[in-house]
């Protein structure tokens, strides 16, 4: 459905996106997932007719979106990270203006229309101003209106940022639901593991505008070969350098005197490092042991983590630009 | 056939926002009156007789004018609040042409300020202008297209601003010579020499004397025939709306 080889964005002297190279099956939910300004959104941008691309090619639907960006517009649905729904329109407003820049036949305009309302649930609400709906609610209805001209790919840029668990896990069910039933291609972005994982078919982490690693959830966990075990310890610094020279782990992580260790039986090595920890003299606060997620998985090709919650966020150009300066 | 269809969406999109704000509709009806009755009478003694109309009959065109040119020049407004509320991105992903989001913004942004323009008919008993129906239907078309010149350079400015304030300045900066240029408050007679030649160029110098032409009927000698003005007018007309189609296509 969609091949992207190659594809390069710069803005001035920074690489945005790095030669990208992926191929998303029809039907398939694909994610892009990574920290804030990894390129997300420009490889998005680029997929969506946006923004052109730098050099390489991508082709929607076996379209190519720099030569014909008219007819892959017609072929997509997109939902954007910042909201761009017109307030002062009531919802079913918004809808049938969307359905007539899209050219849907009149005839089928409010069949689809009630439709899509009754898709997300908003029907008892079509008829009131957007100004007075909540923040999922305009989610919701902005992923109805990409979907009123029955698009064969749906793109969606971080669809549940900034909304409660609760409309997040909705929003999740209707995407997976939707993308089952009426085998819609969809893409989307996200920064947060958990959507990852529980909405992709596939995922390509991605960072610093190149993807570091791209299978499904299930077999990126598995390629970390085991469990995860956290140590809060004095000194993980000293028992870190000890397991790895006794060979008991391989590559642990220190974060905050916090220490993670991939290994390929939790149960068997956790009294191992105790044994280690007290030879050394230092004094264990905690341990434990849990299935590898897929934050593990960036932490592993990375060595850092994504931070999805708090801390200052940089959007878009501005995250670019700080990560050149640094 | 589907650029037409998003033509009219846009349009209609414009007024249903427009006709939405009460508090603007509302406040449309102030400022021409202010002009008829407080300007208007204040100036009348200044100019009495020279004019051999009275001063409200010879503004009351003038004020027209202006409110089609202030109302126009503002809904370069929607642009920006458009960027700045997400909008924009949602009709620009659209497989619409620019031209047809431009025109289609032109169009509703006319239809307001062809609006506002027509409550300023509803005043003329205060100036004692006798204005029939039949006058104001001639005088409509003459409106639409003034306004059409108007609106996009209003859309023009905005979609070259980055900000909702430097549209502010600049805004202000094009109405008020304009507006005084146009001969809307003193005939252009008037002007010294130099000052005429600018009016001379002003778009709003032919609205208004071709509305005045319109409404004062027999009582305003015009220095143009009607046609000439609106030749004028269409010449200007079609000068903006390029230009403003050429500079939109590239806003992001």
């Amino acid at each position: 459905m969609i091949q992207v080889k190659g594809l390069t964005r710069r803005f001035g002297g920074i690489l945005a996106v790095d030669k990208l190279n992926f191929a998303v099956q029809p039907g398939e939910v694909f994610g892009l997932l990574g920290p804030n300004g990894a390129g997300k959104t420009t490889t998005l941008s680029m997929l969506c007719t946006i923004l052109k691309p730098t050099s390489g090619t991508a082709t929607v639907n076996g379209i190519d979106v720099t030569r014909n960006p008219a007819q892959v517009r017609r072929m997509i649905g997109i939902v954007f990270q910042e909201p761009s729904i017109d307030d002062r329109l009531t919802g079913r407003e918004n809808l049938e203006m969307h359905a007539n820049l899209y050219g849907v036949p009149r005839t089928e305009q409010k069949k689809r229309i009630d439709e899509v309302l009754d898709l997300v649930e908003l029907s008892d609400r079509a008829d009131a101003l957007m100004r007075t709906y909540s923040g999922g609610m305009r989610r919701r209805l902005e992923i109805a209106r990409g979907l009123i001209h029955y698009p064969k790919v749906l793109f969606l840029d971080e669809p549940t940022i900034g909304l409660d668990p609760q409309t997040r896990e909705h929003i999740w069910n209707y995407i997976s639901a939707l993308s089952k039933r009426e085998s819609i291609t969809v893409i989307l972005t996200t920064h947060y593991m958990e959507e990852a994982d529980k909405l992709c078919d596939r995922v390509a982490i991605i960072d610093y505008g190149r993807i570091i690693a791209l299978d499904t959830p299930q077999r990126l966990k598995e390629g970390l070969e085991g469990d995860m075990i956290s140590v809060k310890a004095q000194g993980a610094n000293i028992l870190a350098e000890k397991l790895v020279q006794l060979e008991l782990v391989k590559n642990p992580k220190e974060a905050d005197g916090e220490l993670t260790l991939v290994v390929k039986s939790g149960a068997a090595m956790m009294p191992r490092i105790v044994e280690v920890a007290e030879r050394l003299g230092l004094r264990i606060e905690s341990m434990s042991i849990r299935e590898p997620t897929l934050e593990d998985v960036f932490l592993h090709f990375t060595g850092r983590e994504i931070r999805s919650e708090g801390g200052e966020e940089y959007h878009g150009l501005a995250a670019i630009k700080r990560r050149g300066v640094r | 056939m589907s650029e037409l269809r998003a033509i009219y969406t846009l349009w209609l999109r414009e007024v249903k926002r427009y006709t939405r704000e009460k508090t603007r509709l509302i406040s449309s009806f102030i400022q021409p009156l202010l002009w008829l009755i407080i300007f208007g009478s204040g100036m009348r003694l200044a100019s009495t007789g020279l004019i051999g109309i009275s001063y409200q009959e010879f503004i009351f065109p003038g004020i027209i004018g202006q409110t089609l040119l202030f109302t126009s020049m503002f809904m370069g407004i929607s642009v920006i609040w458009d960027r700045e509320f997400g909008f924009l991105k949602e009709i620009l992903v659209a497989p619409i042409s620019r031209i047809s989001v431009f025109v289609g913004k032109v169009l509703g942004g006319s239809t307001d300020a062809v609006i506002q323009g027509s409550f300023v008919f509803l005043f003329s008993f205060l100036v004692s202008v006798h204005v029939g129906i039949d006058t104001f239907l001639v005088s409509l078309p003459i409106m639409v297209l003034i306004t059409f010149g108007m609106v996009s350079i209003g859309l023009t400015l905005a979609s070259l601003m980055e900000s909702l304030e430097s549209f502010g300045v600049i805004q202000t900066f094009v109405n008020l010579p304009l507006f005084f240029l146009s001969g809307a408050l003193f005939p252009i007679s008037f002007f010294p020499p130099w000052l005429g030649w600018v009016s001379v160029v002003d778009p709003l110098t032919y609205g208004v004397d071709a509305l005045r032409i319109t409404i004062l009927k027999g009582a305003w000698t015009s220095a143009n025939p009607l046609y000439y003005d609106l030749l004028a007018i269409v010449a200007f007309d079609l000068a903006m709306i390029a230009i403003g189609t050429l500079i939109f296509s590239r806003t992001k």
